[in-house]
């Protein structure tokens, strides 16, 4: 028997079996949409780029040189060097680092967080519900990048903030669609069936709620990692994320504004870095969509 | 008299991974002015059949027959624009659930007016004494008032009998019905079922009557066949159900409690003889 | 004693009572039918004795204990329910093995793997069903595993929600087989809620008609076999059966 037969198998012989078979059928369903599989490379590449920065990177992201300043792309500089003589390349390279630290401590700490509140908030309805999604709205009837702002401005500069600060401002969203879904599914059978047979509300929330809410969140999130990444350039332009001299894209782009109209491509290269992110982001949520919808479930 | 509907080799297949599945398989028959029950489990393939004949199989989905033709159309080669025509103004479907098949946001005498209007210009005068006239038909006591209300205010028998009033006001030749009264309650469904026979009987229509039930259809019908997994495994005078020969039916037949049960266990099908689906 | 005792019970949901003075004993494996058409109350009955509709004033004993509002975890061990649709009734993400553990887990019960296998032979299910997902079985098959989950706590008392009326003729059979089976070798108690008379001729014994959230009559089932039925409503019910 081979490794495909054990996953695709009818009859799994266990659990294990039973979900990897899943998995696998959810990932060559992915593998059929091109699109995706071009955001799935892009998102690759950004995170071996981030393991291997000091083996890619030809510089070092800070060290600087002033005869160096401003070279345009050339076969020792690939992307030019910024106005201290820096290696733009180098700085892009350890930057992805730095992107790919808030992408994922943005969402490990808004989506559990967001799905946490919508689900305990549908479930039990009620004043638990008013209250719980009055907060919400109060956060989501401010502009995101505002508020991050209003945050960082009250924490003080700097990366660490930046990312409690786009936590804070994410987490809402994701809590208004787990209720949604939470009030679609805490009446189903199946839900009253676990309630039989004498499971609490944390049971029911953690372990049959939640994994159904799992799929549409994955697919938010993933999509909204774009947005993520802009809000942390964003802050970063403004001078309020990453403290130079680290190299994060938002702030290096806001440095070559300066120099936007003799030398474009200090700014233009983390620009580009940041288009190519996000839009392999979007295309891994696009995909994700597709085959995660629990709707499409069933008619394998 | 020429047949109304003639249906030969009439084959259906969806795609799926391991090729394409055919829910129909070969399925022949004639209807004149009459009233033909198909009977079958789930996936034996008689909506399909019916849909089917309204050429309402959507993409991916594949139909092929040698012949298919209504009142000596052939509905194959019909275009789309030709089939909307031909539905609602020749042939009518009425489909299981009114609530789903009613427009939500509009007032009942609206959708049927709309039902007449899309294939008869009338005047506004007659078109309304039409929907009355329709609407007393289906037997609704006060047509006036239902005709101004919106679905959600009608219960599930209302709501099937103003579908089915919607369907016969263009006055089709062929009426199909499928499963019409299994959302509704026993004494509803009797109702429901009476109309249909009373409307197609007097009018002289035909009427192809899908369900799962072989006692409901035997009542209300001329002929029947029962399919499985996309075969008609019977065909019989409806009164002659009981002398039905082939094994699935008498097997489906016994397998129906009745209300003087006296068995203590109910025979089952044994399906790895007809392994189908 | 009587399995379940239903005393003076009104239901309401919101604002709206949808049961009115019910009055209904069940004895110890009995089976008991609750018949009506949609709106009649007779599911919501159902759901009260199970917990899942907790507004309600009265009585409800079950083996002579009267039970609390809402969900409880020592009634779970006594009364469980199958449900009407066997599409909604499973967990779409879990195993027919985590269904069927969850209650074992719940209430702390080890030996799990061998209860679940046990129970799969019980309602005539091949353990090759045990760890597939929900779509990947039919809905004969997923009824079969409701049933085995309403069975992991082993309670006494079974509440059949129209368990039968979303299958194929064919596979109602076997069904009804399956529940009959299953009363006579575990001496369960079933009260069952149905529009289907002869399915009440077939596994009940006594049956109650129901009428806008009243009960119009009590009556043996062979009275409803001889078609005895004493008031108008149950008679016309009854006809609306036999004309078919």
């Amino acid at each position: 028997m081979t490794t495909r037969d054990w996953l695709l198998a009818d009859s799994p012989t266990s659990r294990l079996q039973a979900n990897v078979g899943r998995a696998y059928r959810v990932f060559t369903a992915l593998l059929r949409n091109p699109l995706s599989v071009l955001g799935g490379i892009i998102i690759l590449v950004l995170l071996l780029t981030a393991l291997f920065a000091p083996l890619i990177a030809p510089f070092s992201p800070t060290g600087q040189n002033l005869s160096q300043r401003l070279l345009p792309p050339s076969g020792v500089n690939w992307m030019g060097t910024d106005e201290l003589g820096r290696d733009i390349f180098s700085r892009v390279v350890w930057g992805s680092q730095i992107t790919l630290t808030i992408v994922a401590l943005v969402a490990l700490i808004s989506a559990p967080l967001g799905l946490l509140i919508g689900a305990i908030a549908g479930y039990f309805g009620g004043w638990i519900d008013k209250i719980l999604m009055g907060f919400t709205d109060i956060f989501l009837s401010l502009p995101k990048l505002i508020l991050a702002l209003a945050f960082v401005a009250a924490l003080g500069p700097g990366i660490n903030n930046a990312i409690i600060a786009i936590a804070i401002t994410s987490w809402p969203a994701y809590a208004r669609i787990a209720r949604a879904e939470t009030l679609t599914i805490r009446n189903a059978e199946y839900i009253s069936a676990v309630q039989l047979a004498g499971a609490g509300p944390i049971r029911v929330i953690v372990q049959h709620i939640l994994p159904l809410c799992t799929s549409s969140m994955i697919v938010r999130v993933t999509l909204d990692m774009a947005g993520v990444i802009l809000t942390a350039a964003g802050l970063g332009f403004i001078g309020l994320g990453a403290q130079p001299p680290l190299p994060e894209w938002g702030a290096m782009i806001s440095r070559g504004r300066t120099f936007i109209l003799d030398q474009w491509w200090v700014a233009t290269m983390p620009g580009f870095a940041i288009i190519i992110v996000s839009l392999g982001f979007c295309f891994l949520g696009d995909g994700l969509r597709d085959v995660l919808d629990p709707k499409s479930e069933g008619k394998s | 008299m020429s047949p109304l509907l003639e249906v030969e080799n009439l084959r259906v297949s969806f795609p799926t991974h391991s090729g394409r599945v055919e829910v129909v398989k070969g399925l022949s028959f004639t209807l004149g002015r009459e009233r033909l029950g198909i009977v079958g489990e789930s996936g034996s393939g008689k909506s399909m059949t019916g849909r089917s004949i309204l050429k309402l199989i959507r993409k991916p989905g594949e139909v092929t027959a040698d012949k298919l033709r209504f009142d000596g159309i052939d509905i194959l080669d019909q275009s789309e624009k030709q089939m909307r025509a031909i539905r609602g103004a020749r042939i009518s479907m009425v489909m299981q659930d009114p609530k789903f098949s009613l427009n939500p946001v509009m007032s009942v005498g609206e959708q049927i007016a709309e039902a007449l209007m899309t294939h008869q210009k009338l005047g506004r005068r007659e078109v309304q004494q039409r929907i009355l006239d329709m609407l007393t038909a289906v037997r609704i006591n006060d047509p006036e008032r239902v005709a101004k209300l919106y679905p959600h205010e009608v219960s599930g028998g209302m709501g099937q009998r103003i579908m089915i009033a919607m369907m016969l006001i263009p006055e089709p030749e062929l009426l199909i019905a499928d499963e019409p009264t299994s959302a509704l309650d026993v004494s509803v469904q009797a109702q429901v079922l009476d109309i249909i026979d009373d409307l197609v009987t007097r009018k002289g229509m035909g009427l192809i009557l899908i369900s799962h039930d072989l006692a409901l259809v035997s009542r209300y019908c001329d002929r029947i066949l029962v399919m499985n997994a996309g075969r008609v495994v019977e065909e019989c005078a409806a009164g002659q159900l009981a002398e039905a020969q082939h094994p699935y039916t008498r097997g489906l037949l016994a397998a129906m409690p009745v209300i003087d049960e006296t068995r203590d266990e109910l025979p089952v099908l044994d399906r790895t003889q007809w392994a189908g689906t | 004693m009587s399995a379940l005792s239903l005393k003076n019970l009104d239901v309401s949901y919101g604002e709206t009572k949808v049961v009115h003075g019910v009055n209904l004993e069940v004895a110890e494996g009995e089976s008991f039918a609750l018949v009506g058409e949609s709106g009649s109350g007779k599911s919501t009955i159902l759901r009260a004795i199970a917990g899942l509709a907790p507004e309600w004033t009265g009585e409800i004993s079950v083996l002579g204990k009267p039970r609390s509002h809402g969900v409880d975890r020592s009634v779970s061990r006594t009364v469980q329910m199958v449900f009407q649709d066997p599409y909604g009734s499973l967990h779409p993400r879990k195993t027919i093995d985590a269904a069927l553990s969850e209650p074992l887990a719940i209430h702390g019960i080890g030996n799990r793997g061998e209860r679940v296998e046990a129970v799969l032979a019980q309602v005539g299910l091949d353990q090759r069903f045990r760890f597939r997902f929900p779509h990947q079985l039919s809905g004969g098959q997923r009824q079969r595993v409701a049933i085995a989950r309403a069975l992991m706590l082993e309670p006494k008392v079974l509440l059949l929600d129209e368990p039968t009326s979303a299958l194929d003729v064919s596979v109602q059979a076997e069904i009804l087989n399956l529940l009959k089976r299953l009363r006579r070798e575990q001496n369960l108690t079933f009260l069952m809620v149905t529009h289907n008379l002869p399915v009440v001729s077939f596994l009940c014994e006594r049956l109650a008609v129901m009428r806008h959230g009243r009960i119009v009559e009590i009556a043996d089932v062979a009275q409803l076999k001889q078609g005895e039925l004493n008031e108008p409503y149950s008679r016309e019910l009854l006809a609306a059966t036999a004309g078919a």
